[in-house]
């Protein structure tokens, strides 16, 4: 048997791998970022990759109907798709006070300064992310302007699912969590159109 | 009191009295409830997408609105239920984040075309929709009682709604 017809599985496993490279890259650029516009030490865990089936995405973070922040971000040029971080309240309420130095309890709703606070995360996260995607790659990549919504687990998610839903059966999460003595959950979800897939793997010297 | 059975992103079921159902965090999918109210054959479907023959990957008849209702007015007819008597009430299609603009736009969009399709397969099958709490920008939680035919809508920071 030759070995140069290679498993779609077995791709599907180099590529899970690539994208934990990624993603460690990404999220190592991301926190650094963050630290640095805090002030503080910030350290992350090694991602996870999980490839899952699409109806399980909306139960992927914590229960469905828990109230969470998604960011979600458009992405252009080489690669077309969008890509959308997630953190559950706790950590977003503990981010924010920080950037606007608040004190550690306060738990107030958002407000409009919070809110554009949390795109600016959500855009040095993306950026970051990105920016380790392109160099890995060397294609082209840019995020557009974050949108920030705070509403049930399982209906933020429901844009995800709708998006790998009309691709196929699989979802592929990139799970990392940081914090400084305060653990911090955040969770990545790249997801690419269906020929930016193809890209990704063609401009590593992979292909389906 | 009966159970209360959970029905997930792309899924479907069909209960009877004092079983209801629920579905949870609906986002741009759309919650699909089905009501014969002499016989009280329920059912309850989640879809997440309009049109199964537009996706190769389609062997989950439950994740489209064309299939998806098909599927479970077959099995409400098959569980008893009255083909005229039957009645609709449809929930979900959100659109979840603002973009404006980018490759994702028909994607985030496609909360509108969920329930477009979904009137359109149910007027196919001649089932009446009664009533209808649709798009906008929040998820919903969805509960079907079997004894009334009442379909419960909860929302973060929003009144229950009942339609």
């Amino acid at each position: 048997m030759s070995d140069t017809h290679k498993s779609l599985d077995e791709i599907n496993e180099m590529y899970i791998d690539v994208l934990k490279e990624i993603g460690n890259i990404g999220a190592g650029n991301a926190t650094t970022a963050i630290a640095n516009m805090l002030n503080l030490k910030i350290d992350m865990s090694v991602p996870q990759v999980e490839l899952m089936p699409v109806e399980k995405i909306g139960s992927c973070i914590g229960a469905e109907d828990e109230v969470i922040v998604g960011i979600m971000l458009g992405v252009e040029l080489d690669i077309e798709g969008s890509m959308m971080f997630l953190m559950d309240m706790r950590s977003a309420h503990h981010l924010v006070n920080q950037l606007m130095m608040r004190d550690y309890n306060y738990a107030e709703d958002f407000d409009e300064m919070d809110l554009s606070a949390l795109k600016e995360v959500g855009n040095i996260i993306a950026g970051s992310y990105l920016s380790a995607l392109s160099g890995l790659t060397n294609l082209s990549i840019s995020p557009t302007v974050p949108f920030v919504t705070i509403d049930m687990a399982a209906a933020i998610l429901s844009v995800p699912a709708v998006m790998f839903g009309m691709m196929g059966d699989k979802a592929l999460l990139i799970k990392t969590e940081f914090g400084d003595d305060f653990e911090m959950n955040g969770f990545f979800i790249l997801m690419p159109e269906e020929e930016s897939y193809e890209k990704i793997l063609s401009s590593l010297g992979l292909s389906l | 009191m009966g159970q209360m059975i959970k029905v997930g992103m792309a899924d479907l079921k069909v209960c009877k009295a004092p079983d209801n159902l629920t579905t949870i965090g609906l986002g741009s999918c759309i919650g699909i409830a089905l009501y014969d109210p002499s016989t009280k054959v329920t059912g309850l479907a989640h879809i997440m997408l309009p049109d199964s023959s537009q996706i190769k990957n389609n062997s989950n008849i439950a994740k489209f609105a064309d299939t998806g209702i098909q599927k479970l007015y077959d099995d409400m007819i098959k569980a008893g239920a009255n083909k005229s008597r039957l009645v609709a009430k449809i929930a979900g299609g959100a659109k979840m984040f603002e973009l404006g603009s980018g490759a994702a736009q028909s994607t985030i969009n496609v909360g509108e075309r969920n329930a477009e399709a979904s009137r359109a397969k149910l007027k196919q099958l001649g089932i009446k929709l009664v009533s209808e709490d649709c798009g906008l920008n929040y998820g919903r939680t969805v509960e079907l009682y079997s004894e009334s035919g009442d379909y419960l809508i909860k929302a973060v920071g929003k009144p229950l709604k009942k339609i």
